[in-house]
């Protein structure tokens, strides 16, 4: 489904990601974990095409397109979702307005009609409760005064309504307690299906028994440097990044945390 | 910063959609301004005596005024002797007996602009005064309004027809001296509304009236007076577009609105005249005074504007809050983009005790465009218990253009309440990015943004303007995004 090869990306000249080879099939879920500022973000957000981020060699193909020449709205249509680590607030729009633009928008782009405002509703709110989320906050601006979690769990209701081919899920799990943790982690495995492959970015390895991952990335200082399975993750939690050679700046952090 | 960027150059791009001219036959005036100029008019619209003499005190009077200069705007200098003071489209008999034998031409032209005047079924309601340069062309639903008791007129027929109220009522909120325009409208109003709602009348509809400038090298005097007596209830709305035109055209209206004891009066306004092109080029000048006297007590005047027109805008609606227990309300969207410039606001003037007023004014700023607020809250010394509450936004799109606001406050008594709040920020590339990774075109996530941030105004607007503010946002929003 997504093939990434020697994927190089900088921002305001300085390259954070050094070659990137990565291969994801239908189906799968993977996670990529590393310390902060290893690129995992960036990573991320190249992928769903944000513009402050300047990619400057390698490919990255999707169900046999070239992603990088696709605008960040096409490459949404063509299936790439990404929840935010930090979801911006568009005050004064609501969310249902919001969301349903946005399904409408997928819909056209797919020549199926767009759904009119009852409808929308009515499936909006089915989708609220899978994640917990009372329907009066479709009602509100887009995460005008919501929690963290509240804006975590707002993000992975877009991923259920939006039905993507790649859910990217950058830092889902941070700041958020152990039951939102798990209502999150619910939403996400109620996305897993056979058509369908998942990218987590965490630098923790607790979401992950919650989200059982097919295969695990180490990603330090802008490049893949260990690949394996779920043990691998568990391996790193036992002994550290420092296991890998890889300096953890965060480490004060994740003891916050 | 270059999705934003392109973005805002592709939203000076967009054209005015309005810039049709009709091709009219009008009796227009030779330019220039002077005494006779001022009989002539008045002689064609079979003014009486009082009228002419009216007019011409207030032509004396604006003579010895000075154009204002301390707006945050620059325009060169007016020549008020290049300006025609009248033209009217030509008509094959006298005036229109009804809708049937206004000119095909006129009404292609509101066609054009989407007023529904002869689609009474698309009027839903909503009575239509339309003028057309200096002229009032014709108005619907007269009988249901004259069942009420309700007068809708243009201010012509007023004059000829309800004396008594024009002369009890006209200059009293906005006299002749009162400023620069405002003496210019008195001394040359070609025409323009009249409102009368009776004592313990709710209109049964909304009134509108849409305003279309024409013909070249003309300027537009609209003179507007709504009174509405005690108890009664009328919501009023205003819509401007003019063709696109090289030169500089003058707008310089003056309303007035005087609402009696528990009496009600809601003015929305959707200004859309053409801005001027890219460079700058053309466009507008609104130079517009606008004020509603709450003389009575428990009254209340609500202006709501939806500005997105015009070269040059100075416009402050205003309330005089007399009236004990008076509320004045101010909901304002302002949009600037190329070289559009606007100096808008408000004055709330609290008189009387126990006098509300609330300010909501939103300032979009694109492109190279100033976009200025300017409000004044007085309290007078017999204002006790007043309170006002003031909120000013600025949205900013792009890093070429700027947002002022100039906020006065004057108090000359103790116990008034003023709260002010104001807020500046930029549609942001953060929230432009979550709306495109959803899959929505920029275009139309920029038009939302927007949209969210007027929201507070747009809900006062009667539903069918909502509508039209909201797509008026769009179409000026156009192309904004690449």
């Amino acid at each position: 489904m997504l093939s990434i090869k020697n994927l190089h990306a900088s921002v305001e000249g300085k390259e954070i990601l050094k070659g990137i080879n990565l291969e994801i099939k239908a189906g799968e879920v993977h996670a990529i974990m590393g310390p902060n500022g290893s690129g995992k973000s960036t990573l991320s957000q190249v992928l769903a095409g944000n513009e402050a981020f300047e990619v400057t060699e390698g490919e990255v193909i999707l169900n046999g397109e070239n992603l990088l020449d696709l605008e960040t709205e096409e490459r949404a249509r063509e299936g790439i979702f990404l929840a935010f680590q930090y979801p911006v607030e568009i005050p004064g729009v609501s969310n249902l307005q919001f969301l349903r633009t946005a399904v409408n928008a997928m819909r056209k782009h797919r020549g199926e009609e767009e759904m009119n405002a009852a409808e929308f509703m009515k499936l909006a709110k089915e989708v609220s409760k899978q994640v917990d989320l009372d329907p009066s906050f479709l009602k509100r601006g887009v995460n005008e005064g919501f929690s963290g979690g509240e804006k975590k769990r707002n993000e992975i209701m877009q991923a259920l309504l939006l039905q993507p081919k790649l859910a990217i899920l950058d830092e889902t799990d941070s700041g958020l307690d152990i039951d939102a943790l798990k209502v999150v982690s619910d939403g996400v495995n109620a996305l897993r299906s056979e058509d369908r492959a998942i990218l987590m970015v965490t630098h923790y390895q607790r979401l992950l028994n919650h989200i059982v991952p097919d295969y695990v990335h180490v990603l330090a200082g802008g490049r893949i440097i260990k690949s394996g399975g779920r043990e691998l993750a568990l391996e790193l939690e036992e002994k550290g990044y420092g296991w890998l050679g890889i300096k953890d700046e965060e480490t004060a952090d994740s003891a916050a945390n | 910063m270059a999705t934003t960027d392109q973005e805002v150059n592709e939203l000076i791009k967009r054209e005015y959609e309005h810039g049709f001219v009709t091709d009219i036959e009008a009796d227009t005036f030779e330019p220039g301004l002077n005494e006779d100029v001022i009989a002539r008019l008045s002689a064609i619209k079979k003014e009486p005596e009082w009228m002419l003499e009216w007019r011409l005190k207030a032509y004396r009077r604006w003579l010895e005024m000075d154009e204002p200069d301390w707006a945050h705007v620059g325009y060169p200098k007016i020549d008020y002797n290049s300006i025609s003071y009248y033209s009217a489209p030509k008509r094959k008999e006298d005036m229109p007996q009804s809708l049937d034998e206004v000119d095909p031409e006129l009404l292609k032209t509101y066609e054009k602009l989407g007023i529904p005047l002869h689609e009474r079924e698309k009027l839903a309601g909503v009575a239509v005064d339309a003028v057309f340069d200096s002229v009032s062309v014709a108005t619907t639903f007269k009988e249901p309004l004259a069942k009420a008791g309700v007068i809708f007129c243009s201010i012509s027929e007023a004059v000829r027809d309800y004396p008594e109220l024009v002369q009890k009522y006209l200059g009293t909120v906005v006299p002749h001296g009162d400023n620069f325009f405002a003496g210019l409208n008195s001394a040359v109003f070609s025409d323009g509304t009249f409102v009368y709602v009776p004592k313990g009348v709710r209109c049964p509809m909304e009134l509108s009236t849409y305003f279309r400038i024409n013909a070249a090298n003309t300027g537009q005097f609209e003179r507007t007076l709504i009174i509405a007596d005690e108890g009664s209830y009328v919501s009023y709305l205003e819509g401007c577009t003019a063709p696109m035109r090289d030169e500089n055209q003058l707008h310089a209206a003056v309303v007035e609105l005087v609402a009696l004891d528990d009496a009600q009066i809601k003015y929305s306004t959707v200004q859309n005249w053409y801005p001027g092109d890219e460079n700058g080029k053309g466009g507008i000048y609104n130079f517009v005074t606008k004020r509603g006297a709450c003389i009575g007590k428990n009254s209340k005047i609500s202006w709501t504007q939806v500005e997105t027109g015009s070269a040059v805008t100075w416009k402050y609606p205003s309330c005089v809050l007399r009236g004990e227990n008076s509320v004045g309300e101010f909901y304002s969207v302002a949009l600037t983009h190329n070289y559009q410039q606007a100096d808008t606001g408000t004055k709330m003037i609290h008189l009387g005790k126990n006098t509300r007023s609330t300010i909501i004014s939103k300032g979009i700023s694109a492109g190279k465009s100033s976009n200025a607020y300017r409000g004044l809250v007085k309290f007078g010394p017999g204002a006790e218990g007043a309170r006002n509450f003031t909120q000013c936004d600025s949205l900013l799109i792009g890093d070429r253009c700027g947002a002022h606001t100039f906020p006065y406050i004057e108090s000359k008594n103790k116990s008034a309440i003023v709260e002010h709040e104001a807020t500046t920020s930029k549609v942001s590339d953060e929230q432009m990015f979550l709306c495109r990774q959803r899959g929505i075109d920029p275009e139309q996530a920029v038009s939302m943004i927007v949209n969210g941030f007027c929201k507070e105004v747009f809900k006062e607007l009667p539903m069918e303007f909502a509508v039209e503010a909201g797509k008026l946002l769009e179409v000026s929003l156009e192309g904004s995004v690449g």
